[in-house]
């Protein structure tokens, strides 16, 4: 397994900026659409990170990676379907 | 799972590298897979439970969020995500069988967590003291349950790193066998997966 520390260290820099945009937004009172949008992509880009590089699906038999990769664009799915639905 | 060849090279204190194992490889013990993806599913029907609860709520949620400390909630996502990279970097190093630096970074995760409970239990205390509670109103029933129910998850998570720590430290894990550390960080890393959603989810979106 390929496993390089730089890697890791710029998945976390990675992880803690998508982390300052989601409070920022949050700080700067943003409502609205393309906010939530924002919001769950950083999520869903985080999650991804954790999955394929903390859990280190990327080189896992693929059923892994579809089961949790899958997992989390279901759920950010459904919440973004929440709030269309509730607006 | 058997592999045609390992080479382990160490170019420099910053680089790891192994050659890829001929087949895809799941990382630690498959029964904590099976309980991670149970977990995932709980959470995730809490998850879409909530949204679509809030969804028929939309003004009680939008207000009742603005009640929520945000910061602690954006301070316990660092924390997390800080820990599960520690973590991370503790896997990495047992497999070179550099034990000492494997064990700091361990003690860094397991400093995360720690401080992830200090800071949500402060925040619950905060609420407390304010009169709110579970029965307060539908948001803050979620708000509770919700936070609770992940906080457990944090809590045995570690308990696990505690023990990890412990067996970094009496040598348990090397390149010979990280197993039990992969199974171990494959379930911390679960919990850092859950409140990357809830954060957003709970705290921030309206």
């Amino acid at each position: 397994m390929r496993q390089a520390t730089l890697t890791l260290n710029r998945i976390w820099l990675i992880m803690l900026f998508a982390t300052l945009t989601t409070w920022g937004l949050g700080e700067g009172g943003a409502g609205g659409r393309l906010a939530m949008l924002t919001m769950l992509a950083m999520a869903f880009i985080k999650g991804v990170l954790v999955i394929d590089d903390f859990m280190e699906l990327r080189h896992a038999p693929l059923l892994w990676r579809v089961l949790l990769i899958g997992w989390l664009g279901l759920v950010t799915a459904l919440i973004v379907l929440s709030y269309w639905i509730g607006s | 799972m058997a592999r045609a060849f390992q080479i382990k090279v160490s170019f420099n204190m910053q680089h790891i590298n192994e050659l890829p194992a001929v087949e895809p490889h799941l990382r630690g013990d498959l029964a904590i897979w099976i309980f991670i993806l149970a977990e995932l599913l709980a959470f995730g029907v809490f998850f879409v439970v909530y949204a679509f609860t809030r969804a028929r709520h939309v003004e009680l949620f939008n207000a009742a969020q603005l009640g929520l400390d945000r910061n602690a909630g954006a301070l316990n996502t660092v924390l997390l995500i800080t820990g599960s990279w520690c973590v991370a970097h503790a896997v990495a190093a047992a497999r070179q069988d550099r034990q000492a630096i494997a064990v700091r970074w361990m003690a860094g995760g397991l400093c995360g967590g720690l401080a992830f409970l200090v800071v949500k239990i402060a925040e619950y205390q905060a609420k407390f003291a304010a009169g709110l509670s579970m029965d307060s109103d539908t948001f803050h029933m979620f708000y509770f349950s919700l936070t609770f129910f992940h906080f457990m998850h944090v809590v045995l998570g570690v308990g696990i790193l505690i023990i990890l720590l412990f067996k970094l430290r009496a040598g348990a894990y090397g390149s010979h066998d990280a197993h039990g550390l992969e199974t171990g960080a494959a379930y911390w890393h679960m919990v850092d997966l859950a409140w990357i959603v809830l954060f957003p989810l709970v705290y921030v979106m309206h």
